[in-house]
């Protein structure tokens, strides 16, 4: 296991940021505050601060920052490292400070006397301690001194001052390394090994380091540092570096980092003769422009909207999506205002309501929508802390609050984060519980919360029966507030036929899309509509559900025998099947970058509720606008996925020798065709045919047994490890808009992914269409030969499927990806399906099913018939509580 | 006995017993319908202001009175009994324009009145030694809380000066001859840090050390003090001192206070003394639980384990205090736990580095 490291924020530090020394210099401490602010959502754990500043009176600096930091709940949770070269600016600091701090540092540099001094003060006031590797003499840079002052620091502190040694943390000194001086060439490993024997040698001892320091030779060349701070920290930590002063949320992962480099790095880091003779220093500074990032030409702004007065700037950066100001512009609103309560209800309401009707009147669209959310949210942010001081202000008065989720064994979120940052923007207070949520979590929290509506989504079909599983639940625990339902795969007709009946007491509503969830939750919250809204709904499904029934008299199925009799005809016995270049499976992990070209954009501007094909929806007369501008987001965000590895790819694929009995593609372990490794199951069409139209089942496109050496393939590919962690960081941020556009990406890249991998099985791993040219259009437009059906989709809607896949893939094991109690794939951007080459294979929807083929694939798959319903319950042309019943 | 022996045996007790302190002070001056003149004695006759409200005096002007609430809470079968001193610091009597002489004089027969009490209970009943705690309360201002709200920076004290008030009220007790301290309804966590460190800097200065019983407030069902800190947080902010016991009293009444007094039991590795309020005020400020309510809660907490001292705060009266004393006896102590040495720091939230 990898062990535990703790960050620790720098970028409160005058010495290592400009950008604070500024603030602070110029006495911007609000501002100040933010850079803590950062630091902490980006995952510092312990903030250090520091005001070591010429130009400062550091003490008096340190102590207002410490006193405004102190009012500052969502920073002041952690605790505070107090940094300081300056004894009194340290105890200025212990004096604002009321939790259990960390005193950065003290040593021996100006004797034992004064160590012994300024330790026992530190155990008065009760924190614990850094100390540097300094002793009379100077300070330590080889192993050997650094690990002989330490242990001489240790004990003075636990035997002469009686300080506890968990409390004890020593700085061995990290110095810069390829400075070109051949004395500092060991540096590094100097600091990591004296690391690993303070921590064998002085036990409880925690061992700290200024990490930035190491890649002092490459200021400028950020890319560069931040390599070297991830391979230096990878070592360290491994020798027992338990924390470090790091800029927490800006560190590569070290087996992302380019392997050239990290090569390259690493022979620095740690000192390393190369085999080619080549000095390491020389060769990473050769190295080094190359991984310079540019920056990108700045654009031009019209900044005219600034002269106007206050509430219409916030009115246009709501509008506009521009944080830029808004710190700024909601404070003068605030000093403006009798109390910061007021700002809210006021201008930005006002601006709000702006977003709202522009919206409404469809002239602005959900991309645009969430990004004026995050422009709100940040504005909220600024005047929280004014409204806490104020104490007796109150809770500022939500619209209403709903809790939303993703019901269990789906992982899907999307679209409910957009409908949960839309009702945010109409003044609703959303609690949201995030994805796989189990129906008691859900109702227990809607109790704890006193929500007053609950709203579910799903994307997957078996989440259709979770849901009216909740509805249920809701009905027996006695609730009657609104449900609302929503999803991919949820629609006003299941909600009418299969939800609303399980939870009489309260209404439930079925909601199109975002653009839908406000009027919807207005109304069901209204006095005086709610009554009209509710009864209009229930007989709508009362309506519903009586077209629903006669609809299921009307639908003529035919037996699956006489369905079977007119499977698709082909002529096995002219054909001969492609054989894959390979059986057996292999794994890819492409870089996104390769993947990016196979990006289908259609699909995510619908993700966004911008209906149209790209590329003609940028140049929309409606949309074309709001398309333009997500895409250019889409892109930039793009750019940085790839750049910055947010994510990786991982995907495997795999070949077997197959021929079908029945509906079922039997899957061999090898050409003998002797060995089964399992039966892959299909559904056929059912529906009445015309005359030389066939009902097709997937079986059909593979040769059955006896006439041909036939293949099958099968893949899972995913592009989501990464997605979750950058979510949150964006969410835990405020930025909603970016977290939804993360999620958005990573599904198009999975999807790309599948895409690339299909097209790469047609011309090479298969290779039955080895001259096919690389056109995406044309992929897109699927003009190729061959399908990749997945499970789950209309050519075979059992989710269940993919468990086989799954087990014939080694997915797990070779992609990291899992499957939920209901066949979610996770990560959620994720993609699988089975290859079929024959140049019959076509994409086709089952249909609804009749009584016979579910029987008959119950017995195939050896499920009970009850099991079989339910899992097939969408597609079912029959109901199958009303034979229970008969 | 000496000093010394008496805090051996306060340590001893605690270890076979649950330990009682006693219950609140404002009601039982409340009910003695003092006037102006009771609170002014002969020593402040031409003090300029009301003196009335200011309890602390009392222990000057109306010793009688102090001495026999003592008394009364030992007769009820409490084993620690508090100095009137809780708001006996410079900083607390300016609200009564008191001179840090007068403050002082209020800390030194304070603890003279309960060191006698507890003396003659000792002497009477050497098989249950008294002891008496010296009281350090709370001030009307605050280190970590903004006093003005357009400028969450403004402090209207220093850490430095509120130190200064309450080593001047820590040495006064000390001399006085109190046999342990006790920092209560603690809603800054740095206030508290700062009385920490009189204490523990008086040692330096030859004062005998004296056990610590610190005695934090969670004041709503958040769960944290006024000052923002969790329980754990506010335990690894304080617990540098090694204090003898830790603790929470005041704002909540045991129904409300018990999962706190439950954390702590669970982190802390010392004692742990709880005295929660006669449950919450009613529309007219006062307090309706009955004395035989609080002990039943109270003896729930005894039997589950999670504590070593029990008393009562707001609202609770020598009644409430025989009946909690009658509940839990015989019932063992709280082990505290044997805890892995960790790095342990806090902000408003604990942080642990194991």
């Amino acid at each position: 296991m990898r062990p535990t490291f703790v960050n620790i924020g720098e970028r409160t530090n005058v010495t290592g940021s400009a950008k604070f020394k500024k603030l602070i210099v110029e006495g911007q401490y609000g501002e100040a505050l933010s850079v803590a602010r950062q630091q902490v959502e980006a995952g510092a754990q312990v903030i250090d601060i520091n005001m070591d500043e010429g130009l400062l009176d550091s003490q008096a600096a340190m102590t207002t920052y410490l006193n405004l930091l102190a009012a500052e709940p969502d920073i002041a949770r952690v605790p505070i490292m107090i940094d300081s070269s300056k004894w009194e600016v340290i105890e200025a600091g212990l004096k604002c400070v009321q939790g259990k701090t960390i005193v950065n540092s003290i040593s021996l540099k100006e004797g034992e006397a004064k160590f012994i001094e300024q330790a026992t003060l530190c155990l008065r006031y009760g924190a614990a301690v850094v100390v540097m590797a300094f002793d009379e003499v100077g300070q330590a840079d080889t192993e050997a001194r650094k690990v002989e002052i330490c242990e001489r620091a240790y004990n003075v502190l636990v035997d002469k001052v009686g300080f506890p040694a968990e409390d004890i943390i020593f700085d061995p000194n990290i110095f810069a390394v390829a400075t070109g001086i051949e004395e500092h060439a060991n540096y590094a490993v100097d600091f990591i090994e004296a690391t690993r024997r303070i921590k064998q040698l002085l036990p409880y001892a925690r061992v700290s380091g200024g990490v930035s320091n190491v890649s002092f030779s490459f200021r400028g060349n950020e890319p560069v540092r931040r390599a070297i701070h991830s391979v230096f920290l990878y070592h360290a930590i491994n020798a027992g570096m338990d924390m470090g002063i790091v800029n927490a949320g800006d560190l590569p992962v070290y087996d992302d980092i380019d392997p050239e480099l990290r090569e390259a790095v690493e022979d620095v880091i740690l000192n390393r003769a190369r085999a080619d003779g080549a000095d390491p220093t020389e060769r990473l500074v050769d190295m080094a422009p190359r991984y310079k990032g540019e920056k990108g030409a700045a654009k031009v702004v019209d900044l005219a909207w600034r002269n106007a007065p206050v509430g219409e700037r916030l009115t246009h950066a709501l509008v506009n999506g521009i944080t830029e100001f808004i710190d700024a512009d909601t404070e003068e609103a605030r000093l403006q205002a009798e109390r910061p309560l007021h700002v809210i209800e006021g201008p930005l309401m006002d601006g709000m309501n702006v977003v709202g009707d522009l919206f409404g009147a469809g002239k602005m669209f959900l991309p645009q929508v969430v990004k004026s959310a995050r422009v709100m949210k940040q504005a909220v942010a600024w005047l929280m802390p004014f409204m806490e001081a104020e104490k007796e202000g109150g809770a500022r008065q939500s619209a209403g609050k709903v809790l939303m989720a993703t019901v269990k064994g789906d992982v899907h979120d999307i679209g409910k984060n957009i409908v949960g940052v839309v009702l945010q923007c109409n003044n609703y207070e959303v609690v949201d519980l995030g994805v796989m949520v189990p129906a008691d979590r859900i109702l227990d929290e809607a109790r704890a919360h006193k929500v007053d509506m609950i709203g579910l989504s799903g994307l997957i079909t078996p989440s259709l029966d979770e849901m009216v599983f909740v509805a249920s639940e809701m009905e027996r625990q006695g609730f009657d507030i609104p449900l609302l339902i929503g999803g991919a795969t949820t629609s006003r007709t299941h909600t009418a036929v299969k939800i609303e009946p399980a939870y009489r007491r309260g209404p439930t509503t079925y909601v199109l899309d975002a653009s839908r969830a406000v009027g919807v939750v207005s109304n069901l919250l209204s006095p005086t509509e709610k009554d009209r809204v509710m009864a209009e709904t229930r007989d709508e499904y009362v309506r519903i559900r009586e077209q629903f029934a006669r609809g299921q008299e009307v639908k003529v199925r035919t037996s699956i025998a006489d369905a079977r009799a007119k499977k698709l005809d082909v002529d096995w016995a002219g054909y001969t099947p492609p054989k894959p270049s390979f059986t057996g499976l292999r794994t890819f992990e492409p870089s996104l970058d390769e993947l990016v070209p196979f990006i289908d954009w259609s699909p995510f501007f619908a993700s966004w509720e911008l209906i149209g094909s790209y590329p003609q929806i940028l140049e929309d007369d409606v949309v074309g606008e709001a398309a333009t501008d997500l895409y250019r987001d889409a892109r930039a965000m793009l750019d940085k996925i790839t750049a910055e590895k947010w994510f990786t790819a991982k995907g495997v694929a795999g070949f077997w020798p197959a021929n079908t009995v029945g509906d079922d593609v039997v899957v061999y372990a090898d050409e003998t065709r002797t060995t089964e490794l399992g039966r892959l199951h299909t559904l056929r069409q059912q529906m009445a045919k015309s005359e030389g139209k066939a009902n097709v089942a997937l079986s059909d496109f593979v040769a059955p047994v006896g006439s041909g050496s036939d293949y099958i393939g099968g893949f899972a590919v995913t592009a989501g490890h990464g997605e979750d962690e950058m979510v949150a960081k964006f969410k835990a941020a405020g930025d909603d808009y970016s977290a939804i556009m993360a999620s958005a990406l990573a599904d198009r890249l999975a999807e790309a992914f599948a895409e690339w991998l299909h097209y790469k099985t047609r011309v090479e791993l298969w290779g039955y269409a080895s001259e096919e040219p690389a056109d995406v259009e044309q992929m897109i437009a699927e003009k190729y030969q061959g399908i990749r059906p997945a499970a789950g989709y209309p050519a075979q809607p059992d989710h269940t499927e993919k468990e086989l896949l799954f087990k014939l893939l080694e997915a797990e094991a070779r992609t990291g990806m899992q499957l939920t109690e209901s066949f979610a794939m996770m990560p959620g951007a994720a993609v699988s399906g089975l290859y079929f080459s024959h140049p019959q294979a076509h994409y086709f929807g089952v249909g609804k099913i009749d009584r016979d083929q579910v029987e008959d694939y119950a017995r195939r798959k050896g499920w009970e018939i009850a099991k079989a319903e339910r899992w097939l319950s969408p597609i079912l042309n029959y109901d199958p509580n009303a034979r229970a019943a008969a | 006995m000496t000093r010394a022996e008496r805090i051996e045996a306060l340590k001893a007790a605690a270890k076979e017993r649950i330990l009682i302190l006693d219950g609140s002070w404002g009601v039982m001056i409340q009910r003695r319908g003092l006037d102006e003149a009771d609170f002014r004695g002969d020593r402040f006759t031409e003090h300029n202001g009301q003196m009335k409200g200011n309890n602390d005096i009392l222990c000057i002007t109306r010793p009688d009175i102090i001495a026999d609430l003592h008394d009364q809470y030992y007769a009820a079968g409490a084993d620690i009994s508090e100095t009137n001193t809780f708001s006996a610091t410079t900083i607390a009597q300016e609200d009564y324009k008191l001179d840090a002489q007068a403050v002082r004089d209020i800390n030194l027969q304070g603890a003279r009145l309960a060191r006698e009490a507890a003396d003659r209970w000792t002497a009477k009943e050497p098989h249950k030694p008294r002891f008496a705690a010296g009281s350090i309360g709370p001030l009307n201002v605050m280190l970590s809380m903004s006093s003005d709200v357009n400028d969450p920076g403004a402090r209207r004290v220093t850490f430095d000066q509120v130190y200064e008030a309450y080593r001047q009220q820590v040495a006064a007790l000390h001399e006085g001859g109190v046999d342990l301290f006790l920092i209560e309804t603690i809603t800054d966590t740095l206030n508290c840090k700062a009385a920490l460190k009189a204490i523990k800097d008086l040692e330096d200065e030859g004062y005998e050390p004296l056990p610590i019983w610190i005695s934090g407030t969670i004041t709503d069902r958040s769960g944290r003090t006024l000052s923002g800190q969790t329980v754990e947080a506010f335990w690894n902010s304080v617990k540098h001192v090694k204090p003898f016991a830790i603790g929470f009293n005041c704002a909540l009444g045991a129904d409300l206070m018990r999962p706190h007094i439950a954390e702590l039991a669970r982190i802390a590795d010392t004692l742990v003394g709880a005295y929660p309020n006669a449950g919450l005020p009613n529309a007219m400020g006062q307090y309706d639980e009955e004395p035989h309510e609080t002990s039943h809660m109270l003896h729930e907490w005894a039997k589950d384990g999670l504590v070593n001292l029990l008393g009562g705060c707001c609202g609770t009266t020598p009644d409430h205090i025989r009946h909690v004393a009658d509940e839990v006896r015989g019932i063992a102590p709280r082990q505290p736990p044997e805890r892995a040495k960790a790095l342990r720091l806090a902000g408003l939230e604990p942080f642990e580095l194991a």
